[in-house]
């Protein structure tokens, strides 16, 4: 029997990545990041300006002379309606303008660059860990049951429970002061491979929550497929255990299982902050709160808005993963 | 009350919830009589006895200020058992609000609550409490709110999805009917009919805000010294670890005991709500 015209046609282009639904998919979700960048600003220079205080004084810090602040007031366009301010904001960043750091004059958007690798290999390294820790250690709770089962999802729960800055402490007094097998703090030089001593222990205090999380979630994704009629046909066909378990319920488990290290990849930026101060890693994080604590809120705004972005863009990356790993989730 | 029953009834049948439920509430009364069951100021310094180990009169010793690091704990319980429960109030009542009038009203209400709750959510969660407290300052009530702002989002979300299932039930379509309006609607028969659920996810959310919390106070952004909390108790150890390194030890097992009962509380509390889930988690 011929399918209907509509299912020949999706069918046909499920395998095919570059046709026309995916291709209009991906225009979607990239265009629909426009309004989120621009929300993300918003928020910013709402916070900036419900604050107490003038916006220049609060971004001149404590010590502004009277002039500085007129200064900058005629620059951010503080005068004008508050419109036409946020507008002058948002065009300003656009043209990635954040305005200069006032405690080193230094342009904010050059100095928060700077700082982009040691979060970024941070925040990878912990997810390549939980990835290689969490999913077969679900798998094998799930296979194995039993005492196994109890003693990796109690182990798991331990591990979603601890703070991890507390975790990152523990494995700093365990492995570098007193085994002293790794550097106490600092982030080496980030395009060097000498930096991966640096970030051995900072990456694993990273990974506590997503290892966790990600064991949960494969256990339970899989004992969910296990279930599925296709594995008891799978069983009946006379497959081998293994094939079953790594050809047809791992694989099957996977989507819900890319969600959480999705859903991670993006919380793992914002987990990185602490993490940071822990080891003293010169990464966005500690940026951000070291120009806290300057009262340097021009590097602030910029730091949060970059974060912000980031965590923006791999979540955007995420979902195009899903659709390629689920061709179902491209027409939704 | 619904939810009162519901979790009634999961202690009397599961024993590891009511020992979990036992913890919180043991921490709870020390939080809350701590005046009482240590009655000296935890800030009081005495330089000639600091940073000695545990004994008989110090049980887990002192600082660098001489302070008594239990005494410490006892009383950072207070702040950040406070933090949960109200920063997870805040985000309840804020979240709920938006997310259950949006849903009711439709059209451009819902559109504008739910494109605010994305951009909400566009940013990772303890970034926007730190944004916030970057900028008001940090103080215990403003890290209370900034936790709150930073959870609301996922309330509002949840509650939006709980009200749009329920409002199109008969007995909702009969309240319209009998003329009653969409505030009352809202608030004297769905909000009932959505709060169990809710009610999990708060209890599920309250360590997610201790843990924001402690992460604040080690970055020094939230509650400021002297007074003590869990996270700057840590922070104070981290200085002195070569030496003293049970300060920030036993400091994180408060936290670590506390936020896992209160996942094992939540996560029973959640498979008795749905229990398609009960087999897998």
């Amino acid at each position: 029997m011929r399918p209907p015209p509509g299912l020949a046609y999706r069918v046909a282009d499920a395998g095919n990545p570059g046709s026309g639904p995916v291709a209009k998919y991906l225009t979607r979700r990239l265009i629909l990041i426009i309004p989120t960048l621009l929300g993300i600003l918003t928020v910013v220079f709402a916070v900036i300006h419900l604050a107490p205080g003038s916006p220049a004084e609060i971004l001149l810090g404590d010590y502004a002379s009277p002039e500085a602040v007129a200064v900058l007031e005629a620059q951010l366009g503080l005068n004008t309606p508050v419109w036409q301010q946020y507008a002058l904001y948002v065009w300003k960043v656009m043209q990635g303008d954040f305005g200069r750091s006032f405690a080193t004059n230094r342009d904010v958007l050059t100095e928060v660059v700077k700082h982009i690798p040691y979060t970024l290999e941070l925040a990878g390294a912990a997810v390549l860990i939980s990835i290689l820790i969490g999913i077969p250690a679900g798998a094998i709770a799930a296979v194995k049951g039993g005492g196994i089962d109890r003693v990796s999802m109690i182990l798991a729960l331990l591990l979603a429970s601890m703070p991890l800055f507390w975790l990152g402490i523990l494995l700093m007094l365990l492995f570098s002061i007193e085994l002293g097998w790794f550097p106490l703090i600092g982030g080496g030089d980030p395009y060097s491979w000498s930096a991966i001593r640096y970030l051995v222990l900072p990456a694993i205090a990273l990974s506590g929550t997503p290892t966790a999380f990600l064991a949960r979630m494969t256990r339970s994704s899989m004992l969910e497929i296990v279930r599925k009629d296709f594995i008891r046909v799978a069983y009946a066909k006379g497959l081998k255990k293994r094939v079953i378990i790594f050809k047809h319920v791992l694989k099957n488990a996977m989507v819900p299982i890319l969600t959480v290290i999705g859903l991670n990849m993006g919380q793992l930026l914002g987990g990185g902050v602490v993490i940071e101060i822990v080891f003293a890693r010169p990464g966005l994080g500690k940026l951000l709160v070291d120009s806290i604590f300057a009262r340097d809120y021009m590097q602030v705004q910029g730091t949060v808005v970059v974060i912000a972005c980031l965590f923006v863009l791999i979540n955007l990356a995420v979902d195009m993963a899903y659709s390629f790993f689920d061709p179902r989730i491209r027409y939704r | 009350m619904d939810f009162l029953r519901t979790f009634i009834y999961l202690l009397k049948r599961n024993r590891l919830a009511l020992a979990c439920f036992a913890v919180i509430a043991a921490m709870a009364i020390v939080a809350v009589f701590a005046p009482a069951i240590s009655p000296y100021d935890p800030n009081e310094p005495n330089l000639k006895n600091k940073l000695s180990g545990p004994s008989g009169e110090h049980w887990l010793g002192t600082d660098q200020l001489g302070r008594d690091v239990l005494r410490r704990i006892i009383w950072g319980a207070r702040v950040s058992l406070k933090v949960g429960i109200v920063a997870v109030g805040i985000a309840f009542v804020l979240g709920t609000g938006i997310g259950m009038f949006g849903a009711y009203l439709g059209k451009w209400s819902d559109e504008i609550s739910m494109r605010g709750v994305d951009i909400m959510l566009s940013f990772p969660m303890i970034l926007l409490s730190i944004l916030i407290i970057a900028f008001f300052g940090s103080s215990l009530l403003n890290v209370m709110l900034a936790i709150g702002i930073s959870l609301a989002p996922r309330f509002a979300r949840l509650a939006r999805g709980l009200t749009l299932s329920v409002k199109e039930l008969e007995y909702i379509e009969a309240a319209r009917a009998m003329g009653a309006g969409w505030l009352r609607i809202c608030i004297r028969h769905i909000f009932p009919n959505i709060l169990t659920p809710l009610m999990v996810t708060a209890t599920l959310y309250i360590s997610t805000a201790i843990l924001i919390e402690s992460s604040l106070s080690y970055m020094g952004l939230g509650v400021q010294p002297p007074d003590p909390t869990w996270g700057s108790i840590i922070n104070e150890g981290r200085q002195v670890i070569r030496i003293m390194p049970w300060i920030s030890i036993f400091a994180g097992l408060a936290i670590t005991i506390t936020i896992l009962a209160l996942n094992i509380l939540g996560d029973a509390l959640r498979d008795i709500l749905d229990p398609n889930l009960r087999r897998q988690i």
